[in-house]
């Protein structure tokens, strides 16, 4: 059965030369899809992702990742929301267009962030008063 | 001659300041939100809740641009007469007394380059550092002078917290704007405006106000909130100390007598040493600029019928008027596009000009849900008493605008 993880991963100055996508769909037949990304040659640099493939697959890929010195985190890291900064005041609404950011009760009109809903299209960080929503790069 | 007591309790039900006063600091006081207030008058009966009710408790949370404070700083060895300040790089006005200086919200971080690339960001300025002034952090003073024989230093850099002033006073010339204007974009390109961000043609829109909760719209012929008022600013003990800059009484009015456009306003000051920081919040409106969001919490103090009747307002029954912010509110060309309740509004989507618009608020109900139930539990516990106002606001009052006449010739 396939399966699909979000993952990030954060390249160190000495893996910014290895063509990790590559390695990812030739030798693990994962598709990837790339959200956001940016690997320059001599800097650090991330990538942001979806792998989509069979689950011994992906657990072989994290395998390889993991001889390199990449980081991988799982989940949605590029968008920060700041429960704390949030005021609840709605301002994002209108601009997450997959619903991430929506209010979660409609009694209280509590605010809350689906990540998994997530795309990061980082049109709620201009959207809030109040530095709510950021971005890890 | 039991029909005839009956009859006497019911019609002249009244309740003084004193009295309520005296049941609140023996504990015995019977409080309600303004949210409550609603079901309990459905079940009650407004007779009978009239004689139960003690005080409403009203709230908003919101950007409030006409805000600032008074800060004192206590003189340093030599001597300064301050005639220039900056705290953490945003300039205070410091034309009055030696250390004392006036920070406003909207004013911007020095070297911001505001629209210059368009829309500026504004990450910091007035409102951020009232926010970080009420969270106990340390700030920067940077201040000139010219000096002066009773006064030599002519220059100070140093770093102060809250509590090393001897006042920090928050004094805001117009807060909790009774209603307020809807607006949209009906342009082809987005805009950025105090609004927040307005997507073109039609694609968003931003209302303002606590709606139901908020504390001018459950007064709305200003019955109880008047100048003396106390309030809850921000967590401290504040009060009304005037009418609010463009306090307008003369506005058109649902048959409720609430307004459908921005109205009656209030001045308001508190110790910003006893506020809490939760509610004092420095905002960035992209392509706009700075300001201070602020939490504010009224209570209305049950005298009568009527004042209980007007607090039971409900969403559905206030209005606001949608403007385009594009074209007719920038040019004031007076002309509106319709009218929501605060209920469809809230519904997330309205109807206007034929196409469904997605609806968004910088105005936090959460919030002032929640300064309601502090304010409650102030009031429950006798820790906060109201007082009667000294002067009414303005009730017949209406707003002027700015002819440009020119220089005399």
């Amino acid at each position: 059965m396939s399966i699909t993880k979000k993952i990030y991963l954060y390249f160190p100055k000495s893996e910014t030369e290895k063509p990790i996508v590559y390695q990812l769909v030739k030798d693990f037949n994962l598709i990837i899809n790339i959200f956001r990304a940016k690997v320059t040659p001599e800097e650090e640099g991330y990538l942001s992702l979806d792998v989509t493939g069979q689950e011994a697959d992906i657990e072989r890929a994290f395998a390889y990742l993991s001889t390199l010195e990449v980081v991988i985190h799982v989940g949605n890291k590029g968008l920060r929301w700041d429960a704390e900064r949030c005021t609840h005041c709605g301002a994002c609404v209108v601009h997450c267009p997959t619903g991430a950011l929506a209010f979660a009760d409609t009694a209280t009109r509590r605010l809350a962030f689906t990540e998994d809903v997530c795309v990061e299209c980082h049109a709620c960080i201009p959207a809030c008063p109040f530095g709510a929503c950021s971005s890890s790069f | 001659m039991i029909f005839v007591i009956l009859f006497a309790g019911t019609r002249t039900m009244s309740k003084s300041y004193q009295s309520i006063n005296e049941k609140i600091a023996a504990g015995k006081a019977v409080v309600l939100t303004a949210e409550e207030v609603i079901d309990y008058v459905d079940r009650k009966g407004l007779e009978a809740a009239a004689k139960e009710v003690d005080v409403v408790t009203t709230a908003t949370f919101g950007p409030m641009c006409s805000s600032g404070c008074f800060l004192n700083f206590g003189h340093s060895k030599p001597k300064m007469r301050i005639t220039e300040a900056w705290i953490n790089d945003v300039q205070a006005y410091c034309g009055i007394a030696a250390v004392d200086v006036y920070l406003g919200a909207t004013q911007l971080r020095h070297n911001d380059p505001a629209n210059m690339y368009h829309p500026g960001e504004f990450r910091y300025g007035g409102g951020h550092v009232i926010e970080e002034l009420v969270a106990g952090k340390k700030v920067q003073l940077f201040a000139l002078s010219y000096g002066t024989e009773d006064y030599p230093r002519r220059e100070i850099r140093t770093m102060v917290a809250i509590d090393d002033l001897n006042q920090a006073i928050m004094v805001n010339p117009r807060n909790c704007y009774q209603n307020y204007n809807v607006a949209v974009n009906l342009s082809d390109k987005r805009i950025y405006t105090y609004m927040g961000i307005l997507k073109a043609r039609l694609r968003s829109m931003t209302y303002s106000s606590a709606g139901q909760l908020s504390p001018l719209l459950n007064d709305p012929l200003y019955q109880t909130i008047g100048v003396g008022s106390s309030v809850w600013l921000a967590g401290a003990r504040g009060l009304v100390y005037s009418q609010g800059t463009q306090h307008t009484s003369l506005v058109e009015r649902s048959e409720n007598d609430v307004p459908v456009e921005g109205a009656g306003t209030l001045a308001l000051s508190a110790n910003m040493k006893e506020m809490l920081p939760e509610f004092v919040r420095g905002v960035s409106l992209q392509g706009y600029g700075v300001s201070l969001a602020l939490g504010v919490g009224v209570p209305i103090p049950i005298l009568n019928v009527d004042i209980l009747r007007r607090t039971t307002v409900r969403d559905s029954e206030i209005y606001a008027t949608v403007m385009d912010y594009s074209e007719d509110y920038p040019q004031k060309t007076g002309k509106t596009l319709g009218r929501f309740s605060y209920a469809e509004l809230r519904s997330g989507q309205v109807e206007l000009l034929g196409k469904k618009v997605p609806v968004t608020s910088l105005s936090s109900y959460y919030k002032a849900l929640r300064i309601c139930e502090l304010l409650k539990a102030e009031i429950q516990s006798g820790s906060f008493l109201l007082s009667e106002p000294s002067q009414p606001l303005p009730a017949a009052q209406a707003m002027r605008g700015l002819e440009c006449v020119g220089p005399e010739r």
